[in-house]
């Protein structure tokens, strides 16, 4: 079963604004308020990730912030595509992407 | 802390936090990170 | 589609990852069930708080809020409000809107009498509330005998004023008992014509549940049928409530846990933090949010708590197949018919609470406290509509 219909997710992403994102030991629980739905994150790296999404202009350029491992790269990209499919992470359309902010994670 | 990885092919002993093989290199297990769960599925979640 | 425990392929396969997780506790509770006020105008005779009469030492209006801001800071995600009829206290819209708009949502349950247009409307106009209307059978009969006069009609009219109000989806909750497991079908017909959810509920002997139990639970015939049905309907609600079922076979969707002290908890009206809301007694009280350090500390350090974050022995179930599936039931059900916590579940499908059972001494089991019904309240008759 897989999660991805189609390629990677393309452009800048962020986190549901609808979502909190509560830490645990084994990563974190996101709640989304407006569907209700309950996803575990269950890995520190899968957090980070998400968090860094608001401040990296694609996918793969908050992954490399994170420094994970590129031969991880296809689990997280599965597991993006899970938390778009639940609105846990949508797409950002906010201006300013024009200068890509290479922070760390 | 271990992580425990599963996915529907792969084996599923518990691996350290890279699910990197420390001698080939090969990426070994597919990591299953995020999890939906149903809200109703949790004896005392209403 | 996401990766869902809840999809064919998994439906067996547990990832028992994520459970020992949820088994071994969370830094805070998912939601938790908050029961805000011992007052109610029903007497039900299953009532699993006893409720009825208001204790005076009710938390106060400026308490409750303050328990909203502790359950913001820790970011339990949202509230399952209750009582007794949490619709008595005067302060109870208030508190709904404060944690509603301080990042706390609200599921509440109420009886609906006092539901009213007005009162639907208002609802109607919330956000991050959820409403849950308790009807424990599909005709007024049925459920009239336990919920008392009048409370079948009350309880239709709510939902009449939620539809009307355009309140959206709500759910309808029922307690399966004996009389009621033949009427399952009629219960879904009548949460959809109101579009409603149904859930389903299994009945503990907690609160006065305890002194009905052994008429109103189901059988062994009738908690089979239930399970067939459940597993046929998995759009039906059951907040895992039936998890001991699963050891008829293919395990029911959802965790199969034990929520208590570790994804879930009860604060009660007078700011008790129970382990859940079946087991209101002294034995599984973890504290107090009155006390130094308030909820949170309840939550991370009671002893109580701490206690059920441990592994657990399967005492008794250990040579039983099906414990992976079952866990060995509900600790609630097993506390108040007086076996002990690693014995077999009373309703334990393969029967083998059974010797268990006959050998509690009458009057042995543990009294649910405290009692706040209200002297004199009607005691619903059973015999008026029981079947065989």
């Amino acid at each position: 079963m897989d999660a991805l219909t189609g390629g990677a997710l393309t452009g800048a992403w962020e986190l549901h604004p609808s979502v909190s994102l509560r830490p645990e030991p084994f990563g974190a629980l996101a709640y989304h308020f407006g569907n209700r739905r309950l996803t575990f994150l269950r890995h520190p790296d899968v957090v980070s990730v998400v968090r860094a999404l608001a401040d990296h202009p694609t996918v793969d350029a908050a992954l490399g912030a994170c420094e994970v491992d590129e031969r991880r790269w296809p689990s997280f990209h599965r597991a993006l595509a899970t938390l778009a499919a639940s609105e846990m992470i949508r797409p950002r359309t906010s201006a300013g992407d024009d200068e890509p902010v290479q922070e760390a994670c | 802390m271990s992580t425990e990885l599963m996915s529907e092919t792969v084996e599923t002993e518990p691996r350290t936090d890279d699910a990197v093989d420390e001698a080939s290199g090969d990426l070994v297990v597919e990591e299953l990170l995020v999890e939906e769960i149903s809200i109703d599925g949790m004896c005392g979640v209403y | 589609m996401g990766i869902d425990v809840k999809a064919p392929v998994g439906r067996v396969t547990k990832t028992p990852a994520l459970v020992d997780q949820m088994k071994a506790g969370l830094d805070a509770p998912i939601c938790l069930t908050w029961e805000l006020t011992y007052a109610c105008n029903l007497a039900c005779v299953h009532c699993l708080s006893s409720s009825g009469r208001r204790d005076p030492r009710e938390l106060t209006t400026e308490e409750c809020l303050g328990v909203v801001d502790q359950l913001r800071d820790l970011q339990v995600f949202y509230v399952n409000i209750g009582g007794g009829e949490p619709m008595l206290r005067r302060d109870f819209e208030d508190i709904v809107e404060y944690a509603t708009t301080h990042q706390v949502g609200v599921k509440f349950s109420t009886n609906g009498t006092y539901l009213d247009a007005a009162a639907a409307r208002r609802f109607a106009a919330m956000d991050y509330l959820d409403i849950q209307i308790s009807i424990d059978g599909a005709t007024p009969d049925v459920n009239d005998a336990v919920r008392g006069e009048g409370s079948f009609a009350a309880a239709v009219t709510a939902m009449e004023n939620l539809a009307e109000a355009d309140f959206g989806p709500f759910k309808i909750s029922l307690v399966v008992t004996r009389h009621n497991v033949s009427q399952l079908d009629q219960y879904l017909g009548l949460a959809d014509r109101y579009g409603a959810q149904l859930r389903v509920t299994r009945l503990r002997p907690a609160g006065r549940g305890a002194d009905t139990w052994h008429e109103l639970h189901p059988t062994q015939a009738q908690q089979r049928d239930l399970y067939h049905w459940l597993m046929d309907r998995p759009h039906v609600l059951t907040g895992d409530s039936f998890f001991h079922l699963s050891a008829f076979g293919e395990a029911l969707p959802g965790l199969n846990l034990c929520g208590a002290g570790r994804v879930v908890c009860l604060i009660d009206p007078v700011g008790d933090v129970y382990a859940c809301p079946f087991v209101i007694h002294d034995e599984f009280r973890a504290g107090s949010v009155r006390d130094d350090g308030g909820f949170a500390e309840v939550w991370k350090r009671s002893e109580l708590f701490r206690s059920l974050r441990e592994p657990s022995s399967p005492g008794a179930c250990a040579s039983c197949g099906s414990y992976d599936a079952c866990q060995g039931g509900c600790m609630a059900a097993k506390f108040f018919v007086g076996l002990e916590l690693d014995d077999p579940d009373p309703e334990c499908v393969k029967g083998h609470a059974e010797p268990l059972l006959t050998a509690v001494v009458p009057g042995a089991a543990p009294v649910p406290s405290p009692d706040h019904t209200r002297p004199g309240a009607v005691q619903v008759a059973l015999g008026a509509t029981r079947r065989g």
